[in-house]
């Protein structure tokens, strides 16, 4: 009997082999490669790559002397801390529309799904030059001018931004939203029979019984939101990796100094929202 | 008499209360009205650039320049489309996109198939750490393993060709791989596994065993992998950009030049005023470069829709 659990045990590892061998040559080894590199002055000569060892100076030019890199992380962080709870409440009240007995489910879902399929970077590019990434016609109203106006300011910038890219904010949500509407559709129709006879309204069930049950997707979605936020083509810290790469002056050592620094802080915003929400979820519902 | 109107009253006042507002409150018809209104309100917003796109690709330049004209376009206006189509060169960037995301999906979905069978149906020592390091290559950027990558692929001399994107994917290591493990890893979780031990006692091997009796089972799964895998791939451009270099393109990456290959193509100093690059044509293009995906999902569509489901991320 012992034996054939190390057979099975061995067949299993043999399933996964592939990734194993996979993980360590594509990912684990870059890993450590490129943080071996981000302390390195690296130099492509013809005999093949040489480096040379300077300590933190690749991290210090980052963040003392290349002003664009530390303005578009901290316009990035701004613009992330806005933009996530937007698609996170954005798409759990479609999915709680779409909840509802209507007809024409399966069409709205087609329809907020859709963006996940065309929202490539050059066909956002094209998208934002044209200035269609907004409510139509929002240039009219009063509250637009009076912030185009007085464009400076930590507020009016991001309320700037916010309004500039509301529609792309929102393109993000298609993943999100079913997810939540497949959770929503788990849930046991008994919980809300018997809030109702304890005397709960809707308003009550939802906060009481709907929320807390949602918890988990909400942390889940949060880690999808913030991940493919990050990873988007269009976003200009990659952009400013992929030019400092093939810079003469800064290079492959100082481009991955740079991505080191971008994972770390999307480790970080990870890991602070999560353990916040989580901190914040026991409190309110154990 | 009195009483008894008042009471006819009542009653005419609860059966319109209850038709406007419902018994329960979710089923009255204001609150119909509402999420109806909210439903098409919110779509009509979130598809506007969408429809934009498509209005703007048919106006030629006279409707463009005439401010009176908004939505409906005063003629049927192709010729958008063909320059477009010749920039972008439309049949065979488009015969090369599907060579660079189809084969990718393909050995991605096959990939994580076997992976996510070995997760769910064996038990060995480590499983549990390989399963979070799994989870965990979904949050690393591609940045950060994308230039040592670089390097390797430049040594192995496969810069410019599709292997620079097939190696990753074939060992599981593809865009968002850990999804489409965790895919089939719920999916062969969620299957009942008598057919395979009947098959076992048969005297049936483990490989057999998958090849014929877990993946047949598995074709919803697949389906759902390859879709997604095959989006994805599509809409790739940053990595397709920096591996691919100029040897393959795809219709993103030809999108994105769009504006210096018309110029190329079309000079301005031939001084023709419909040669002008406009906005019409860039919609077009735009069009044009989504328009297979498009194809593709009203088609499928119930499989994306699906697949989330599927993931079992909402738990089991």
């Amino acid at each position: 009997m012992k034996g054939l659990k190390t057979k099975n045990s061995l067949v299993g590892l043999l399933f996964v082999s592939p990734w194993i061998i996979g993980f360590a040559i594509f990912t684990a080894f870059p890993l450590l490669y490129s943080l071996f590199l981000s302390f390195q002055k690296v130099k492509i000569t013809t005999s093949g790559i040489q480096t040379e060892f300077i300590r933190f100076e690749n991290f210090q030019y980052a963040f003392v002397v290349d002003a664009i890199y530390t303005e578009r992380l901290t316009k990035y962080l701004e613009e992330m801390i806005i933009s996530v709870p937007i698609i996170i409440v954005f798409s759990l009240i479609i999915a709680l529309l779409l909840n509802q007995r209507i007809k024409f489910r399966g069409m709205f879902r087609t329809i907020f799904f859709l963006p996940v399929i065309i929202a490539s970077g050059p066909v956002m590019k094209e998208l934002i030059d044209q200035g269609i990434t907004t409510i139509p016609t929002i240039e009219k109203y009063a509250i637009y001018q009076a912030l185009t106006e007085s464009p400076d300011g930590f507020l009016n910038g991001i309320l700037l931004y916010l309004i500039k890219n509301l529609i792309m904010i929102l393109w993000f949500s298609g993943v999100q939203i079913l997810i939540f509407i497949a959770a929503l559709q788990k849930m046991d129709k008994q919980i809300y029979e018997a809030a109702k006879i304890d005397g709960a309204s809707n308003w009550e069930s939802f906060w009481k019984v709907t929320l807390p049950s949602l918890f988990p997707m909400i942390i889940v979605n949060t880690i999808y939101t913030i991940v493919m936020y990050s990873m988007f083509s269009l976003n200009p810290i990659i952009e400013h990796i992929q030019t400092n790469m093939f810079k003469v002056d800064t290079g492959f050592g100082y481009a991955s100094a740079l991505s080191w620094i971008y994972f770390l802080i999307i480790a970080l915003a990870l890991a602070l929202s999560v353990g916040a929400m989580t901190l914040k979820g026991k409190k309110n519902y154990n | 008499m009195q009483n008894s109107k008042t009471q006819q009253l009542d009653k005419y006042y609860l059966k319109s209360k209850r038709f406007f507002l419902g018994m329960q409150g979710t089923d009255g018809l204001l609150f119909k009205v509402l999420v109806y209104g909210l439903l098409v309100g919110i779509g009509f917003v979130y598809l506007f650039p969408v429809i934009y796109m498509g209005i703007f690709s048919f106006k030629s330049l006279d409707d463009l320049l005439n401010p009176m004209i908004n939505w409906i376009p005063t003629q049927f206006y192709l010729d958008n489309y063909t320059k477009a189509n010749h920039v972008l060169n439309f049949f065979s960037t488009l015969m090369e996109t599907l060579y660079v995301t189809v084969l990718p999906a393909i050995a991605q979905t096959a990939v994580a198939a076997v992976i996510g069978y070995g997760l769910a149906r064996f038990e060995f020592r480590g499983k549990k750490v390989l399963f979070v390091l799994v989870l965990a290559t979904f949050i690393i950027p591609p940045q950060v393993t994308m230039i040592p990558r670089y390097i390797f692929f430049n040594e192995l001399n496969i810069l410019g060709s599709l292997k620079a994107f097939m190696l990753p994917a074939a060992f599981g290591q593809g865009l968002n791989s850990a999804i489409f493990i965790l895919i089939f890893y719920q999916f062969f979780r969620m299957v009942p596994k008598a057919l395979e031990e009947a098959a076992q006692i048969d005297g049936a091997g483990h490989f057999r065993i998958f090849f014929t009796i877990a993946l047949p089972m598995a074709v919803p799964a697949i389906i759902i992998s390859f879709l997604f895998s095959f989006v994805w791939y599509w809409n790739e451009t940053y990595l397709a950009a920096i591996y691919f270099g100029d040897a393959l393109t795809t219709l993103p990456l030809q999108l994105q030049k769009f504006v210096a290959t018309y110029e190329k193509m079309f000079p301005a100093e031939m001084g023709l005023e419909g040669n002008q690059l406009n906005e019409g044509i860039k919609m077009a293009g735009t069009i044009l470069s989504i328009l297979p995906l498009l194809i593709v999902y009203f088609i499928t569509q119930r499989w994306f829709v699906e697949g989330v489901d599927r993931s079992g991320i909402t738990g089991e």
